[in-house]
């Protein structure tokens, strides 16, 4: 282990990069199970279910990012859909509905995984643009374009639906939703159908988070695992419905991992994030900015 | 006392088979089957009694395989032992992961068994004393008499798991810790105020879980004379522990066990007639239909049925 | 003559805000307690520190002459402290009578024979015997609270906290749930009630506290805290 502090300068600017691509990626996330209290494990599948439409795409000549954005209010209408089908098969029944709501979105992600392998095969996929392949060069430093474009549009993501939640009346309603749902049905205000758009959204963002992905490099089917342990990990972090948190959870996790890769190899990198998300939720459950 | 008459029968029926010229593929097929017995049994015993949802049996069940290949190569430890120090670990593991997550909501738990399953492989893959990434080969002592093979030996020892999965399931649904689990279940906050224990109930159960799933993998290396991270961690170990009790039915023990004989067979078949991909979605695709359509699994239908046809 | 709970200087904090701000009162074996105060006043936050589903952050609570703030709920039901939920938690795979046999094994260390015993009795005296074998699931609103406090009873409780028992019943409903609680109280059992409803109130408690925004704004018997301005001022904000 060669401990120099340029390799290290190098790996907090490429921690950077990756964690602001974390956050974005773990938006969705924020929204669907840290504001609605969905325990939505198949979220990482919807999303590499999004980089491999995004590939789909790109195949017909469009630039990845914009493919991510085109494919956006298919995914909403799919979030609709799962929130709907989750709603009524097991939040309204009660009972039991933690077991088998869990199971189901396990069952969920598992379909997902398993349908890629039988649509792509298990090989993994990536694909082409003008900024993917080259670097900028900053003094000493090069900085993979690709990492450039992700950090841009998680930037932009991040920073959009923080404001959509604070600013707009839907966003505000569907906070209010999270924190005293019985105060807004008396309102007037119909919860499920708060939660049904807030759903769709998160999920219309995990299409462009998908196109990130494979942006950022190749994607596989079994991908959705690990960014389980991503994408909670940041979450977790943050705490329960803090948007904010959420970036400041992404850098330190992809500083983490970066120097981990740097210093010990790919082999222990994916490990980061869950040795992460156990500690946090062994010392403070509650995360940084936690309600 | 009849439950235990039909134990030492079945037990003595498996020995008598083990014995008598049948086509080898029986027992290679039966040893599966009766693996997904003891996984699916002691995921019940977490998952369906107190409601603690495990996605990480395979992480359980290879560090049982790990566990008896490293006492295997460091000492020549014969079967019985190894299969102890299995459960040893795999239940010390349940207890580390439980005593961590089983505090906080149930699907902290959940994501904390992929992160171990992920870990665990991680560990394995670079450890090269039990093989690393490519495996090991082991080299098997002579099959104990008066069986002919190793797989004629490991169904006996399988079907003995399985019974004494199935016996210490049956203990603990019927006993005060059975109706403990099940107040904790329906509701843990109000369990507690009840006078029950629960974060200690809760690790019996997630350690006694993990002990019977690691005992379940330590005859592994032994059936393979192999063992390697990737298939010893198989996503499929996982989705079918908790796909069983799920369509078989949670509420009794016999619930897994019409599970894992249902869904193992429809395993073996499709993987023979179409392929072994499709066979693996079939899986998920009835777990989802039975979470959503029939959440009190095979035996709710079954009981729903007698109640209809009174 | 000490005090069976004794509640002293207890405050909680939910991220910014503040549920309790320095609570302390004082309960007296064999007393009917009332506790009233507007919606988020801090009544159930306080039950729940008791009873130690959540854990205070200042202060102490001694019950029985023992610090108990420091011990998992389960304990403390061990000790003697009992209580109902104001939205009943049923354990709904359960029948009645199962329901009553979970503190039965649990607190009363009773096998299931002189559990069921015992369990019947006290269906029999809170008029749910003809349920006893119907599932949790199938109560009315009603039989759902009553099983609520049979199922404390089972406990054999020494402190008996009520959270709401009769919110939404009808008025004759809320007359079965008095009778219920002053003949629990004649049997030894300390109780603490938690209500909206004033009459029911006002006609069960020796002693009655009102809470607002987490502190206590008023003490003393029914007809003093009905007349003290404060507790009008607390509930219909003018």
């Amino acid at each position: 282990m060669i401990f120099s502090l340029d390799l290290l300068s190098e790996a907090l600017i490429f921690g950077v990069l990756l964690g602001s691509f974390y956050a974005a990626v773990s938006i969705g996330l924020s929204v669907s199970f840290g504001l609605l209290d969905v325990p939505h494990v198949a979220h990482p599948a919807v999303m590499v279910l999004g980089s491999y439409l995004t590939y789909v795409l790109t195949t017909y000549g469009l630039d990845p990012i914009a493919a991510g954005v085109v494919l956006m209010p298919a995914f909403f209408v799919l979030g609709v859909l799962i929130y709907r089908f989750y709603y009524e098969s097991f939040e309204r029944r009660g009972t039991d509905a933690g077991v088998r709501g869990l199971a189901f979105f396990f069952g969920l992600a598992f379909i997902i995984e398993i349908g890629l392998i039988l649509v792509f095969g298990v090989d993994q996929r990536s694909v082409s643009a003008r900024y993917i392949g080259s670097s900028l060069a900053l003094g000493d430093y090069r900085i993979p374009y690709r990492m450039l474009v992700a950090f841009g549009v998680a930037l932009v993501l991040t920073f959009a639906l923080t404001l959509y939640l604070s600013k707009t009346f839907t966003g505000r309603a569907i906070k209010a939703v999270a924190q005293d749902e019985p105060a807004l049905r008396l309102m007037g205000a119909n919860p499920v159908r708060i939660k049904q758009w807030a759903f769709g959204i998160a999920t219309g963002v995990s299409a462009l988070a998908g196109a990130m992905l494979i942006v950022v490099g190749p994607v596989e089917p079994a991908m959705d695992r690990l960014y389980i342990g991503r994408t909670f990990c940041v979450v977790v972090l943050a705490g329960l419905g803090s948007m904010t948190g959420t970036l400041a959870a992404g850098l330190i996790l992809g500083v983490a991992e970066s120097i981990v890769l740097m210093f010990l190899g790919a082999s222990w990198a994916p490990a980061v994030a869950f040795g992460l998300l156990l500690v946090v939720l062994g010392i403070r459950p509650q995360g940084l900015f936690g309600r | 006392m009849k439950y235990w008459i039909t134990v030492a029968v079945v037990l003595i029926v498996a020995v008598v088979v083990a014995l008598v010229p049948v086509n080898e593929y029986f027992f290679y097929a039966a040893f599966v089957v009766l693996q997904f017995v003891v996984l699916a049994t002691a995921w019940n015993i977490l998952g369906g009694y107190a409601g603690y949802v495990n996605f990480g049996t395979g992480a359980f069940f290879a560090i049982g395989a790990y566990s008896a290949v490293v006492l295997f190569k460091w000492l020549g430890a014969p079967l019985g032992v190894q299969i102890l120090a299995a459960a040893g670990v795999s239940g010390l593991l349940g207890f580390g992961v439980g005593l961590l997550t089983l505090r906080l909501r149930g699907i902290f738990f959940a994501i904390a068994t992929v992160a171990v399953t992920f870990m665990l492989e991680t560990v394995m893959v670079n450890w090269r004393y039990v093989g690393g990434a490519t495996g090991l080969q082991l080299l098997r002592p002579p099959v104990t008499e008066p069986f002919d093979s190793y797989t004629r030996m490991l169904f006996v020892v399988m079907a003995l798991l399985a019974l004494v999965a199935i016996s210490v399931a049956r203990y603990v649904q019927d006993s005060w810790i059975g109706r403990g689990l099940r107040a904790i279940r329906d509701s843990e906050e109000a369990a507690e105020c009840s006078g029950v224990p629960t974060l200690k109930l809760k690790l019996f159960a997630c350690t006694v879980s993990g002990a019977l799933m690691g005992a379940a993998g330590a005859p592994m290396p032994m059936y393979l004379s192999f063992i390697e991270p990737a298939s010893s961690f198989s996503l499929n170990y996982s989705v079918s522990a908790l796909a069983m009790p799920m369509i078989g039915g949670t509420a009794h023990w016999i619930g897994p066990v019409i599970g894992a004989l249902l869904l193992a067979s429809i395993q073996q078949i499709v993987t023979v007639t179409i392929s072994n991909e499709i066979n693996v979605l079939v899986v998920g695709v009835l777990l989802v239909l039975f979470v959503v359509a029939a959440p009190d699994g095979v035996l709710g239908l079954f009981k729903r049925w007698l109640r209809s046809s009174r | 003559m000490a005090a069976l709970l004794q509640v002293s200087n207890v405050s909680k904090h939910f991220g910014g805000f503040t549920a309790l701000a320095g609570v302390s009162l004082a309960i007296a074996e064999g007393e009917r307690f009332g506790l009233i105060g507007p919606n988020g006043s801090g009544k159930t936050t306080l039950i729940n520190c008791v009873s130690g589903s959540l854990r205070n952050e200042t202060g102490s609570i001694v019950f029985n002459g023992e610090e108990v703030s420091r011990l998992p709920a389960y304990v403390r039901t061990r000790r003697g402290i009992a209580r109902s939920f104001q939205i009943p938690r049923p354990f709904r795979t359960m029948s009645v009578l199962e329901n009553l046999l979970v503190p039965s094994a649990y607190v009363a260390h009773l096998k299931d024979t002189d559990g069921e015993a015992e369990a019947l009795d006290i269906l029999r005296k809170i008029g749910l015997a003809e349920k006893a074998h119907a599932p949790s699931s199938a109560l009315s609103q009603v039989e759902l609270r009553k099983l609520e406090l049979a199922r404390a009873m089972a406990a054999r409780p020494k402190l008996l906290i009520s959270d709401e028992a009769m919110a939404g019943l009808s008025g004759a409903e809320v007359e079965e749930m008095l009778k219920i609680l002053f003949a629990l109280n004649q049997a030894g059992i300390t109780i603490i009630m938690i209500e909206h409803i004033m009459q029911a109130v006002m006609r069960f408690s020796q002693r009655v506290v009102c809470l607002d925004a987490g502190r206590i704004i008023c003490e003393g018997t029914p007809a003093s805290i009905v007349q003290n301005p404060e507790v009008r001022k607390a509930y219909l904000g003018a």
